[in-house]
């Protein structure tokens, strides 16, 4: 049940689907959080790759993009756990909220 | 090309930071910056979590939080739902599906709120004897 909404949920926006499956791993499987969003990254290697297939199969994927932005995003969220430890993220966090909000305003808008 | 590779230092940096996931900003920074339409911008920011996901995956298993048998069960159950979610997003139209995933994005910065303001009510007081051990476990990107 959840891996299938899940995937529908990840297949239909082309996120992971880590903030459906997170959420219901700790209501309905009693998980606590750190090993509700750590066993939900494992399933999302597979979920996003499944998905990801099947928009290739559309030829919606463009793999030169996807490893341009993949590739040195693994440094960047490297890069962000080692920031976490050292920086109060509650401000930054509540300003990104709004970068988020604002994005979606311009999609809107576009 | 240098947009791609600064959509996606960018993106890992906040999900590292914030615990958000990739997706979430992979998609707005492809269809705002690189101009590619929201159908292309999804199928590709797809892609582009994998890495960031067998990345932290790999970390997150070797601190023992992975439940690998749950985790495999979930993956492989998703395959008819990201089969259905796919076929669905290609069914709408870019605009629909645009719009669609800006109240994703409104949902996501509530939460992001959310829990922001739950996790730390008032900014840290100065604990006593305050080690590394006792630190928080970081938040992990979803």
């Amino acid at each position: 049940m959840i891996g299938t909404l899940a995937g529908l949920f990840s297949g239909l926006f082309g996120v992971g689907g880590g903030s459906v499956i997170v959420p219901l791993l700790v209501l309905w499987l009693a998980y606590d959080e750190r090993s509700a969003t750590a066993t939900s990254l494992a399933a999302i290697v597979f979920i996003a790759a499944f998905a990801a297939a099947v928009q290739g199969a559309y030829g919606n994927v463009d793999v030169r993009d996807a490893a341009l932005v993949g590739v040195p995003a693994v440094g960047g969220v490297l890069a962000g756990t080692w920031l976490q430890q050292r920086i109060p993220t509650r401000t930054i966090a509540l300003l990104f909220a709004l970068v988020l909000v604002a994005s979606a305003v311009e999609l809107v808008l576009r | 090309m240098i947009g791609a590779i600064a959509i996606g230092v960018a993106g890992g940096v906040v999900a590292g930071l914030l615990g958000v996931g990739g997706g979430v900003l992979f998609v707005p920074g492809l269809v705002i910056f690189l101009g590619l339409d929201q159908h292309h911008a999804e199928a590709t920011s797809l892609l582009a979590i994998v890495p960031v996901a067998i990345a932290g995956t790999y970390r997150q298993d070797r601190y023992g939080n992975v439940r690998r048998h749950d985790a495999l069960l979930l993956g492989v159950l998703s395959l008819a739902g990201a089969i259905a979610g796919v076929v669905l997003a290609n069914a709408l139209s870019g605009q629909v599906l645009r719009d669609a995933f800006a109240a994703l994005l409104v949902v996501v910065a509530a939460q992001l709120v959310r829990s922001t303001l739950r996790a730390a009510p008032i900014p840290p007081a100065p604990a006593p004897a305050r080690t590394a051990e006792a630190s928080p476990p970081p938040r992990r990107p979803r």
